[in-house]
C-alpha cells in the first residue's frame, strides 16, 4: 500500500481509489475504455490501475464507444463486472444503442437470467471551459431508459461510496461524474474511506426551513453557496443532494417540500426535457397541498452547450438561483 | 510536356529530402483473402473423406430444419405466430452453424437464427417466445449457451467478442459463433466487433449468411467490397467463402475457423453465399423487388435437396433413413404445432419483475396499480376478455 491519508483529498482521487479497491476486492471488475491504460484516463482517474492489476483488467480498447460497451455486455455475460469510461459525455453517445437496447434491457428480456451488471462512467457537465461536444448534460437520455440507474456524486465522499456502490450493483449504472468537480476537495483519507452508500438514497446536505433546493453533481456547489447568500435575505434554504436520478427518492424530497412548502429544482441540463420536470411534477403529485408556491426550476437554457467563451451566462448559477427563491410567492405569507 | 506515369524528381532535391521513416505492411495481407470462388465440398472428395455420422446427422437436421421454417410459416397464418423471418433455403447455413459448436461454445443469433437455436438443442416452444410476443426471449441462454435473439443489426457481434475474451482472459477454452447477415455488415457494430475480435485475437468466429437481401435492398445497394469475406483483410483476419447452401462446407470451413480460434490465431470472417428463397417476413411482399426466375433459380440448388441428392447417390443415406428423417420432422411440426394452439399462460405482473434486481419504489407503485386494475377487472366478472 503506497497511499497516504492526505487531507484533503479531490473527488478524482477519490474515485480512483474507489476503482482500485473494488478491483482489488473482486477479481471480476475490468475496466476498459479509451486512454484507460498507460495514460490513466484523460482526467486521469485511472491512472495506476494497468501498472497495479495489468493490462488485462485495465485496458486501452479501440477508439469505438459502441464497440467498448458492446464487448462489456459481453464480459459481463460471462461473468465479469466491467467498469466502462466513456471519455467526455458527449463522446458516449455512439453506444447509445447498446445501452438502451441491450444492457439496459437484458435481464427483464431474459426474465432475470442474464442480468449485465455493468458500470458506464461517464464525465458530465459543463464549467470547464470546454470546446464543442465536451460539456453535455445528457443525465436525460439515460433518466428516460428504464432499466438503467443513474447516479451523480456531488462529494468527495460520495465519490468513493457511491461508485464502489454501482459497481457492486447487479444492475447496470450510469455514473455520471461532474467533471467541474474533479478537482474539488474536502477532508477525506482513503484510509478510511467512507461507507458504501446504497444507490438511491437522497441526502440532506444543508438543513432548512424556508424553501427546498433540489439539486445534484454540479450545481450543489452552487445552491450551497446560494443558500449561505440567502440567509441575508431572511431565508432559510434546505438542500437536498439526490446523488440518485434513478431509483429517484421520492420518499425525502417529498419531507423536504412538505416541511418547507416550496421547492426550486436546480441542474444544468436543458428545462424543456430535462430532469428539473419531472421532479416537479412528481412534487406536485405529493406534495400539493403542502405547496405555498408553484414549483420552479433553475436549469440550463434549452440550447446546445455554448463556447466556453459563453457558458458562464448559461450555467446556473447563484443569482439565478437566488432570482427564482425569490419568485417563491413569499408575498402570500402573512 | 511529356507525360510520365512516374513521379519526376526534380534536380538536387533528393539531397535535400530526409529519408522518411521505414514502412512495411504490419501482416501479409495474401493470406488473409478469400478465395475466388466459394468453397464447395458436395459433389466432390470431402464427402467420401467426411464422417459419415455428421453427414447424417447434418441431413437429418436440415430435413427438420426445413420442416421447421415451413410450420413456423404456417404458425403465423394461423395467428399464432405475431412474425416469422424465415429461414428457408438457408438451413445448410442454421444447421451447420449449431452443429459445429462444442458443448462450452457460445452461439450469437440474429432474429432470423432460431433454426440455428434450434439445431443446438432449445426447445422450439422457448425459442419462438419473442416472435408469438408473450416474453422477448423465452429460453435461458445460459442452459445452451445461446444468446438472446438479437433484433437490433449486428448489435450481438460484439456482445460475442466480449464474452470470448473473457473465456479467454479466465484460461477458458471455448468459441463463440456470431451470426449477422448480408445487411448487417453495413451497420457500424460489425466493423467495432470484427476490429475488435482482431486486436484482442479473441476466439470468434463471425459467420455472415448473404442471402441477397436486407429486406427488400440488394447487395449490390448494400456493399461495394469485392465480396463481404473481402472485408476480414482490413481487419487484419482471414476472410473465407463458402457456399451457404452445401451443409458440408460450411461446416468445414466453420470447422477450421473455430479450430484456429482455439489454438489462440484469433477470429475468422466466413461468407457464406446464400439465398432468402421466402420474403422477409410473413408481412412482406417479395414480389415488389425481385422476380420469381431469381427465386427459382436458387430453388433449385435447394440446401436439403442438394444435401440428400449427394449422400443418397453415394449410398450413405438409404430409403430407411430419408423416410426416418421425414417422419421425425413430421413428429416435431406436430408436437409444435400442438404446444402453440395452446394459450399460453401470462403474468402482467411479469412486466415489473425482472427490470432491476433491486425494484425501485416507482416501479413497486406502479405494479399495485396494474395489481389493483387486475382485480377490479376481475371482480366485474365473466364476459371480460
Amino acid at each position: 500500500m503506497t497511499t497516504v491519508a492526505v487531507k484533503p483529498a479531490t473527488m478524482a482521487q477519490a474515485l480512483r481509489r474507489a476503482l482500485r479497491d473494488a478491483m482489488a476486492e473482486d477479481p471480476s471488475v475490468h475496466v476498459l475504455g479509451e486512454d484507460v491504460g498507460t495514460l490513466g484516463g484523460v482526467f486521469r482517474i485511472t491512472d495506476g490501475l494497468a501498472a497495479e492489476f495489468g493490462d488485462d483488467r485495465c485496458t486501452d480498447t479501440p477508439l469505438a464507444e459502441a464497440g467498448i460497451l458492446g464487448a462489456a455486455v459481453g464480459m459481463a455475460m460471462y461473468g465479469l463486472r466491467p467498469v466502462v469510461e466513456m471519455q467526455f459525455d458527449a463522446f458516449a453517445y455512439p453506444s447509445f444503442e447498446q445501452l438502451i437496447s441491450h444492457v439496459a434491457k437484458m435481464r427483464n428480456r431474459t426474465r432475470g437470467a442474464m442480468p449485465l451488471p455493468i458500470t458506464v462512467r461517464v464525465p458530465y457537465g459543463g464549467g470547464i471551459g470546454g470546446v464543442e461536444h465536451h460539456s453535455d448534460s445528457s443525465e436525460a437520455y439515460y433518466m428516460a431508459t428504464p432499466g438503467l440507474h443513474v447516479v451523480t456524486p456531488a462529494t468527495v465522499d460520495d465519490a468513493y461510496g457511491l461508485l464502489r456502490a454501482a459497481i457492486a450493483s447487479d444492475d447496470p449504472v450510469v455514473f455520471l461524474e461532474p467533471k467541474r468537480l474533479y478537482w474539488s476537495k474536502a477532508a477525506w483519507s482513503p484510509d478510511e474511506p467512507a461507507a458504501v452508500e446504497p444507490v438511491g438514497r437522497a441526502v440532506v446536505r444543508r438543513p432548512g426551513s424556508s424553501a427546498t433546493l433540489i439539486t445534484y453533481g454540479p450545481s450543489l456547489p452552487v445552491c450551497l453557496e446560494a443558500a449561505e447568500a440567502a440567509r441575508a435575505e431572511g431565508w432559510d434554504l434546505e438542500v437536498v443532494d439526490l446523488r440518485s436520478l434513478v431509483p429517484f427518492d421520492d420518499e425525502t424530497v417529498a419531507e423536504s417540500v412538505r416541511r418547507t412548502g416550496r421547492a426550486v429544482v436546480v441542474h444544468e441540463s436543458t428545462g424543456f426535457g430535462g430532469p428539473g420536470g419531472e421532479i416537479a411534477a412528481r412534487i406536485t403529485e405529493r406534495c400539493f397541498h403542502h405547496l405555498e408556491a408553484p414549483v420552479l426550476r433553475v436549469a440550463g437554457f434549452d440550447i446546445p452547450y455554448p463556447p466556453p467563451m459563453l457558458e458562464r451566462h448559461h450555467l446556473p448559477g447563484v443569482d439565478r438561483v437566488l432570482d427564482a427563491v425569490a419568485r417563491l410567492q413569499w408575498e402570500t405569507e402573512s | 510536356m511529356k507525360k510520365s506515369s512516374t513521379v519526376q524528381e526534380l534536380p538536387g532535391a533528393a539531397a535535400h529530402r530526409p529519408t522518411p521513416p521505414a514502412w512495411q505492411p504490419r501482416t501479409d495481407p495474401a493470406p488473409l483473402l478469400p478465395d475466388a470462388e466459394p468453397y464447395r465440398a458436395l459433389g466432390t472428395d470431402a464427402v467420401a473423406d467426411a464422417d459419415p455420422g455428421l453427414l447424417l446427422r447434418l441431413h437429418a437436421e436440415l430435413v427438420r430444419g426445413r420442416r421447421f421454417n415451413t410450420q413456423a410459416t404456417a404458425l403465423t397464418k394461423q395467428g399464432r405466430l405475431a412474425v416469422y423471418p424465415s429461414s428457408t433455403g438457408q438451413e445448410a447455413c442454421e444447421v451447420a452453424a449449431a452443429l459445429v459448436l462444442r458443448e462450452q461454445d457460445w452461439l450469437f443469433p440474429s432474429y432470423r437464427d432460431t433454426l440455428a437455436a434450434v439445431a443446438r438443442g432449445l426447445d422450439p416452444v422457448e425459442v419462438l417466445t419473442l416472435l408469438r410476443g408473450d416474453w422477448h426471449t423465452g429460453y435461458d441462454p445460459y442452459e445452451h449457451r445461446v444468446a438472446p435473439l438479437s433484433t437490433p443489426l449486428a448489435t450481438q457481434l460484439p456482445h460475442a467478442v466480449g464474452l470470448a475474451h473473457a473465456a479467454r482472459l479466465k484460461g477458458d477454452d471455448l468459441v463463440a459463433l456470431a451470426l449477422v447477415g448480408d445487411g448487417g455488415t453495413s451497420e457500424g457494430d460489425f466493423h467495432e466487433a470484427l476490429n475488435f475480435a482482431a486486436v484482442w485475437r479473441a476466439p470468434v468466429v463471425f459467420l455472415v449468411q448473404n442471402n441477397g437481401f436486407a429486406i427488400s435492398v440488394p447487395l449490390a445497394k448494400q456493399s461495394a467490397a469485392p465480396s463481404l469475406a473481402h472485408k476480414a483483410v482490413g481487419y487484419g483476419m482471414p476472410g473465407r467463402l463458402v457456399d451457404g447452401n452445401d451443409a458440408l462446407a460450411v461446416h468445414t470451413v466453420l470447422a477450421d475457423a473455430m479450430a484456429r480460434a482455439r489454438r489462440g490465431e484469433g477470429p475468422t470472417l466466413v461468407e457464406a453465399v446464400t439465398y432468402r428463397v421466402e420474403a422477409h417476413t410473413n408481412a412482406d411482399d417479395a414480389t415488389r423487388y425481385r422476380a420469381d426466375d431469381e427465386v427459382e433459380t436458387w430453388r433449385a440448388h435447394d440446401p436439403v435437396r442438394l444435401l440428400e441428392d449427394e449422400l443418397t447417390a453415394r449410398g450413405i443415406l438409404g430409403e430407411d433413413g430419408v423416410r426416418q428423417a421425414a417422419e421425425a420432422a413430421e413428429a416435431m411440426a406436430a408436437r409444435l404445432r400442438d404446444r402453440m394452439n395452446a394459450e399460453p399462460a401470462l403474468d402482467p405482473m411479469d412486466l415489473f419483475a425482472h427490470v432491476y434486481a433491486d425494484q425501485t419504489s416507482q416501479l413497486r407503485e406502479q405494479a399495485a396499480q396494474l395489481r389493483a386494475e387486475l382485480a377490479a377487472s376481475a371482480e366485474e366478472g365473466p364476459g371480460e376478455v
